[in-house]
């Protein structure tokens, strides 16, 4: 897709209540947990976790990452006051973006509550009744943490240590904003809810945290969507993610990543999935100029379940380094990943694929299925699986394959009068197929039309 | 024979082919008008397939003389889906998987396309009834439809899935390649049934095939043998069945 098919690339003036100044030091850090009037322990971890990024080295296992430039980045800018329950209270080039966004009007119609992020604050947040009611908590992660000191003392990091890895350390030392989701036993949340992440500013840093906690029974549904502008010099969006999946609970989260290509997405998200519970995740990657994300589990107790099911699209100048990890520590656990990829325009995907089995354990079951497509000669897609098995009674199944889009199909289909752009749509969307059918109907339309677009940009 | 128009005829002249630099068809001429049905015969090799490959402009098969007058348009210098929309068809001898492609979104796509509609021009119920008419007259049942595109297929059912794409399209001109090729004799009755229904004035037929048996269930008007990328005979019906006794060789000396 050229720039101008990008239709989210549109930006607004940077009218922020707060900057803090290029760059990242420990002042930076003081200065944000200052700002935000925390407790204690948790500017020491923030502290602790800078030490850690300084001392790390950037991963060279993958894509090339050496032109990201920490000291232009801007760590943190707050965008409005304070955050608002109505739509009309934000500010309003803010509530525009978001209304271009689509955003209010799928709250109306299918979320069961959003949050909203621009830059570095939750602007919007709100979540329907009936489910404050069922003692549901959906909150921006600045407000979990006040409001809910003790749960997130105890979970914050359990998941994700910010050792883990150089962009988690960056994440726990300056995160503001992401969400905080807590939903009590045995309540299930019918109808999603969404946050959304919007990037305005350049050269801006977004470093969202959220904290997803289902406790036993519970069921949830949080759909991830986010964009920015297009810029000459690069952003950052360097999110974590942790889940706690308690005892027989689901939680499903679902992403449309649709970040401009000056975007390095690099991300950390895992779930830890206790006995006969499942995590699902649905990740669909179709922006951003870098992107690193596996999204992962750990399955702890007997009978947890994974489910990936992941779409990547990489076109020019675009690198999708994606994939999955999975460790099974308990008997009868069971995974599924499946991923499809599709490179065109000299785009460049990889997908890594990592199961790991602790030894001694019984009726474990994996399985991963890696499809890629390659429309063209100047793009590339790359498969590395990692299996670490250590147990005797243990299931594994691993399929990779890659396709080149094949003439003789376009011509089939040409041969019936469709044009050559819809014909290789039809081909496209028959190898998302078996991911997008799973997907929930507006979710489905949305990637749908998103690939679509990126397909009419490519050609002619 | 009464002077043939080219609204009412594809017709063929001098066709030079090369596939990977070497020359497959050598001057071929043919006339196909509608109404008529003609049969294609000859070895494996002669070149049958990169006749019908070269009509639709399949990639790779060279054009390198003569031309193909349908409509008033040489068809050898329009895009692939632009000849299919002139009305020519080609029923594929192997025809394409296509995966995740649901058969009923396939043929709305085509059926629009072809007869140049807007998608609001013909609703998906609209589509139905037309499809589960033309599904009754192929004797198909309509779990088809919801099936991806040829996946999975058995060999007969991928040949009565191309009859059913052209029983939708209602193409004037349509080929056939070896549409009984891989076939039991029940399942060549099937298909050769199918192809019969969607005889009428209003359609020329090419049926290309290997062997006489399938002529004993689509009766051609005309017989034309392709010997090494030339046509080298044409005839009545009984042309197929004196190749039936002879064998290729023989028909060649004649020739
Ligand atoms: N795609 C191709 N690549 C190379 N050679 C081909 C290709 N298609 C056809 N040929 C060659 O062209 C000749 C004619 O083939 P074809 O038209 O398939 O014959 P028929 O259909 O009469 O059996 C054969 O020698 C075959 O090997
Ligand atoms: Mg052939």
């Amino acid at each position: 897709m050229s720039d101008s098919d990008y239709r989210y690339g549109f930006h607004d003036p940077e009218n922020y209540i707060y900057r803090a100044k290029q760059g990242i030091s420990h002042d930076i850090v003081s200065e944000i947990s200052w700002l935000k009037g925390e407790p204690e322990w948790m500017s020491r971890i923030r502290h602790r976790a800078l030490d850690h990024f300084f001392k790390r080295e950037t991963p060279t296992w993958g894509p090339e990452l050496g032109n990201l430039n920490y000291d232009e980045i801007y760590y943190y800018i707050k965008p409005s006051e304070k955050q608002e329950r109505s739509w009309d209270n934000v500010p309003k080039e803010i509530r525009n973006t978001f209304d271009r966004l689509g955003i209010p009007e799928a709250e109306k119609k299918y979320l069961a509550g959003v949050g909203a992020q621009y830059e570095s604050e939750v602007v919007y947040h709100s979540l329907k009744e009936e489910w404050t009611e069922q003692g549901v908590v959906f909150l921006d992660m600045d407000g979990g943490l006040r409001e809910y000191p003790e749960l997130v003392r105890e979970y914050f990091g359990s998941v994700v240590p910010y050792t883990d890895n150089k962009f988690a350390a960056l994440n726990t030392a300056v995160w503001s904003g992401g969400s905080f989701i807590y939903v009590p036993k045995g309540v299930e949340v019918a109808i999603p809810l969404q946050a959304y992440f919007r990037i305005n500013a350049k050269n801006m840093g977004q470093f969202e945290r959220t904290l997803i906690i289902a406790d036993e029974g519970a069921k949830v549904h949080y759909i991830e969507g986010c964009t920015a502008p297009i810029y000459s010099t690069d952003s950052l969006h360097a999110a974590v993610v942790e889940i706690v999946v308690k005892r027989g609970a689901r939680v499903t989260y679902s992403t449309v990543q649709n970040w401009s290509k000056n975007v390095y997405n690099l991300v950390t998200k895992r779930a830890m999935v206790f006995e006969d519970g499942l995590m699902e995740w649905v990740d669909g990657n179709l922006g951003s100029g870098v992107s690193m994300k596996y999204p992962a589990a750990i399955l702890k107790g007997k009978g947890a379940r994974l489910e990936v099911l992941s779409v990547a699209m990489a076109s020019k100048g675009q690198v999708q380094d994606v994939g999955s990890k999975v460790i099974h520590m308990a008997p009868y656990t069971s995974s599924t990943i499946v991923s499809k990829s599709i490179s065109k325009d000299g785009g460049r995907s990889s997908f890594r694929g990592l199961v790991k089995v602790i030894p001694g354990l019984k009726g474990v079951k994996a399985s991963v299925r890696c499809d890629a497509l390659i429309m063209d000669e100047e793009s590339r897609s790359d498969t590395y699986p990692y299996l670490d098995v250590n147990s005797d009674d243990v299931e594994i199944g691993h399929e990779a394959t890659v396709t080149k889009i094949g003439e003789e199909k376009l011509f089939y289909l040409m041969t019936r009068g469709i044009g050559e752009i819809d014909a290789a749509k039809m081909i496209v969307n028959g190898f998302i197929e078996p991911v997008v059918r799973r997907l929930p109907m507006e979710f489905a339309v949305e990637m749908n039309r998103l690939i679509e677009l990126e397909m009419e940009g490519s050609v002619g | 024979m009464p002077a043939i128009d080219n609204n009412n005829a594809l017709i063929i002249k001098d066709l030079h082919v090369s596939v990977e630099g070497r020359e497959i068809l050598k001057g071929v001429d043919l006339e196909i008008p509608k109404g008529e049905v003609h049969a294609l015969m000859g070895p494996n090799g002669a070149g049958k397939s990169t006749l019908a490959y070269a009509l639709l402009g399949r990639p790779g098969y060279e054009v390198t003389g003569g031309e193909a007058i349908f409509h008033g348009k040489n068809l050898l210098e329009l895009p692939v889906d632009e000849r299919a929309r002139e009305g020519v068809f080609l029923a594929f001898q192997y025809p394409q998987e296509i995966p995740g492609l649901k058969v009923f979104h396939f043929l709305r796509s085509a059926y629009l396309a072809y007869k140049g509609l807007k998608v609001e021009e013909f609703s998906p119920m609209k589509f139905m009834n037309l499809l589960n008419e033309k599904l009754e007259l192929l004797k198909m049942k309509e779990d088809f439809i919801s099936r991806y595109l040829n996946e999975g297929f058995s060999g007969g059912e991928k040949k009565r899935m191309e009859i059913l794409q052209m029983a939708v399209l209602e193409p004037e001109i349509a080929i056939l390649d070896e549409p009984d090729s891989g076939l039991d004799i029940d399942a060549v009755r099937i298909v050769a049934n199918g192809v019969n229904s969607l005889r009428g004035p209003e359609r020329g037929i090419l049926v290309i095939t290997h062997y006489q048996r399938l002529l004993n269930y689509i009766k051609p008007d005309f017989v034309h043998i392709l010997m090494d990328g030339k046509i080298t005979k044409s005839g009545g019906p009984e042309l197929a069945e004196e190749l039936e006794e002879t064998g290729y060789e023989v028909v060649e000396g004649i020739g």
